[in-house]
């Protein structure tokens, strides 16, 4: 994992146990996690992936699956969208 | 096992000193003349565990040379001119990946398809710079089917000690002709194996020359995971552009071969009082060489002569002080002269060089080189 | 939880030199998810590539890893496969690759049967070089040594890997992340010489050239242009105008270590 491995300044989300990381240094902007989420969680700023509402997270992992360049992970709380 | 004493043909020698060197995987292409070579090796490999695979082109066949190599497998790949044409990136590729191997090239006549069952010895150049880049290169030439032997266990302790890949070049004729020879027991002749890593693999850098310019070669599968790629690279096996890693690496290749020169370098230097002129040959041609010096010294001119055992690296210093005593230095090779740019380069002009050529797939003779010999004194 | 991925990483190689949006990425961990189901020992796994955008996967693995010539990946692992059969060996390989330099050794190395695996990032050009026109860019398209659209057919690499004998044949894309998983992992646990042809993009060449989108739309092309071969064996219309995804061949056939391997036992002294 980025905080521990590979000593990686990160982006965290937390929502309960759901924690969603970003790199932003390995993110290159691509669009792909915001465009296969599901549920409108992340948007990009400044060429950088960001997450907008943790909340609405179904915690599906079609970003982190989908992100070529291993910028985002989904840590998941085994609930989904509101459910704290 | 104990020495014997066989009766073979030139390329089954081949086969057999790999075996005694340790051999144990070939991969290969079917080509007139070395054909021999894999059909000995498909039949002897498998019965000491060894493997043995012919295949889809010679391209392949080099590409799995070298994989097998880089688990641990002492490996040989057999050719003749077109085929070595086709080995030569790979060739390239081990020589900068420092994977040890053997190819033999048993010269046809060429260019292209060529004379496929006449013999040559045209592809002397291309075993120093055929494939692209800056590389060192080993070639050896024996000129008897026991040398043949001998050589092919001499490339495979080169190649293993030096981490680098050794041509042996061999011809038609000495490859196809059959003459006695002794197999020698175990452990009469010194066998090198590559030098493995002393650190755990947490610590190992496969390029790592902290204790010398040949690095300690680790094993896939033995524990230690590295990267082995052909681009320039660091230490680390890791790919680099950055100018001060690349340049000494590349001179590092060369000096593996420029600062070893005491193992590589081999040949018979026959000097004799008085002499005025001196022939330089190898291979098939040192054959008929040594018949034509003993013929004119039965007529009462003395003749040196230099045997090439190691071709490349050439022996200029030799050849320099024979041009300091001889008037002529003569070069018979079976091509239209390439050896004699490396004798006349070793000359310094100190003494004129001339060629006896043949390229039309027949043994230069005796006689060629006796009128030769006859011609100048 | 994540997937942990760093367990398979060597460290500090990230970020990658693969563009914004290229799926090659996505391939690649998928790869290691693969890896990973199958519980493959690190030290026993030699991963092997040719050159091209596809073959500098090798570099971000921790495994035992070869980056070769051009298109001869295969015949390394070849030589690998053969002196130490007991390893796992995958190898990784472009379209243009695999394909067209690499052809001679991808038809043999199906007909061979040799327990590698192959997974050739199909995305229709030559990346690494700047976008020429590869065996896999359909017929009409731009490149940069077709200026005015391929005159050339495409190779179907199912159709390929079938015809030459290879005895585990599949598809999947970077958009459908988890059958790919899945399709590759099968390929590695199946004894014998597995092909996944794993469809994916290149924004920079091929995408711009032939304005296909950004990155992302290329990468969910796949979503509406593919079908599942489940669906289509039952239902053949479906395949009009889509490209099938899925498992076309999975047979036992003999393997050519395990039958060298019985010559050996046979001769042995």
């Amino acid at each position: 994992m980025a905080e521990t491995a590979r000593k990686e300044e990160t982006v965290v989300a937390q929502y309960g146990e759901r924690k969603i990381v970003i790199i932003p240094r390995y993110c290159k902007g691509c669009d792909i996690c915001v465009k296969v989420c599901p549920a409108a969680v992340l948007d990009m700023k400044d060429f950088k992936a960001c997450v907008v509402d943790i909340e609405a997270c179904t915690e599906c992992m079609l970003c982190e699956m989908s992100c070529p360049d291993f910028a985002i992970e989904v840590h998941q709380s085994g609930k989904k969208g509101k459910a704290k | 096992m104990s020495e014997k004493m066989v009766f073979y043909q030139g390329n089954e020698a081949c086969a057999e000193g790999a075996l005694y060197a340790g051999c144990n995987f070939f991969a290969g292409y079917p080509i007139t003349p070395s054909t021999e070579v894999a059909e000995f090796l498909a039949r002897r490999l498998p019965k000491q565990g060894g493997a043995f695979i012919q295949m889809e082109d010679e391209i392949a066949a080099m590409a799995a040379v070298i994989g097998a190599s880089l688990t641990g497998a002492k490996s040989i790949t057999a050719t003749s001119g077109p085929g070595m044409s086709l080995k030569l990136e790979n060739l390239g590729f081990a020589c900068i990946t420092e994977v040890p191997c053997v190819i033999v090239n048993v010269m046809r006549g060429g260019p292209s398809t060529g004379l496929p069952t006449g013999p040559s010895q045209s592809d002397v150049m291309q075993a120093r710079w055929g494939t692209h880049g800056d590389h060192p290169a080993i070639a050896l030439a024996p000129d008897s089917v026991q040398e043949i032997f001998t050589e092919t266990v001499r490339a495979f302790n080169l190649a293993e000690r030096l981490r680098t890949p050794v041509i042996l070049l061999t011809d038609e004729i000495i490859g196809h002709m059959r003459e006695k020879f002794t197999i020698p027991g175990e452990g009469e002749i010194e066998i090198w194996d590559r030098p493995r890593p002393t650190v755990p693999p947490e610590e190992y850098k496969p390029y790592d020359t902290s204790e010398g310019i040949i690095p300690p070669m680790a094993d896939f599968g033995s524990g230690y995971r590295f990267h082995v790629t052909g681009l320039n690279h660091d230490e680390t096996g890791f790919p680099t552009n950055i100018p001060s890693l690349v340049e000494p690496e590349e001179r590092r290749l060369m000096a593996k071969v420029t600062e070893n020169l005491d193992i590589i370098e081999k040949y018979e230097y026959m000097e004799k009082k008085g002499s005025k002129v001196g022939i330089v040959s190898f291979g098939s041609s040192a054959r008929s060489t040594r018949s034509a010096i003993a013929m004119a010294g039965e007529s009462g001119t003395s003749v040196d002569f230099l045997r090439l055992v190691t071709l490349w690296p050439f022996p200029s210093h030799v050849v320099n002080e024979m041009a300091d005593k001889l008037d002529l230095i003569i070069v018979p090779e079976m091509n239209l002269g390439q050896m004699i740019e490396e004798v006349e380069r070793s000359a310094g002009g100190k003494t004129e060089v001339i060629g006896v050529n043949r390229v039309d797939g027949e043994p230069i003779t005796p006689d060629q080189i006796l009128e030769k010999i006859r011609e100048v004194s | 939880m994540a997937f942990d991925y760093d367990q398979y990483m060597r460290p500090g190689k990230l970020p990658h030199i693969w563009c914004p949006g290229c799926a090659h990425g996505i391939v690649m961990k998928s790869i290691i998810r693969a890896i990973d189901r199958e519980q493959l020992d690190k030290d026993n796994t030699v991963i092997v590539s040719g050159i091209g955008c596809a073959s500098r996967m090798p570099g971000y693995v921790d495994f035992n890893t070869l980056h070769t010539t051009h298109g001869r990946a295969l015949g390394f692992a070849t030589g690998v496969k053969m002196a130490k059969p007991s390893m796992d060996v995958i190898v990784v390989s472009g379209d243009g690759d695999a394909l067209a330099i690499g052809g001679n050794h991808f038809i043999h190395s199906c007909r061979r049967n040799i327990n590698i695996t192959l997974i050739v990032f199909n995305n229709n050009i030559y990346g690494m070089t700047g976008g020429q026109f590869s065996p896999t860019t359909p017929h009409g398209r731009l490149a940069s040594t077709t200026p005015y659209g391929n005159p050339d057919y495409a190779f179907d690499v199912v159709d390929l890997a079938m015809g030459a004998g290879a005895s585990y044949v599949a598809r999947g894309t970077a958009y459908h992340t988890v059958p790919l998983t899945r399709l590759i992992a099968d390929g590695i646990a199946h004894r014998g010489f597995s092909v996944i042809d794993a469809l994916c993009t290149c924004p920079t060449t091929y995408g711009r050239r032939n304005k296909l989108g950004s990155a992302t739309d290329m990468l969910l092309w796949f979503k509406g242009n593919t079908v599942g071969k489940k669906i289509v064996d039952k239902k053949p219309e479906k395949a009009e105008g889509k490209i099938i995804t899925g498992v076309f061949r999975q047979d036992e056939k003999p393997e050519y270590c395990d039958e060298y391997a019985k010559i050996i036992e046979k001769v042995s002294d």
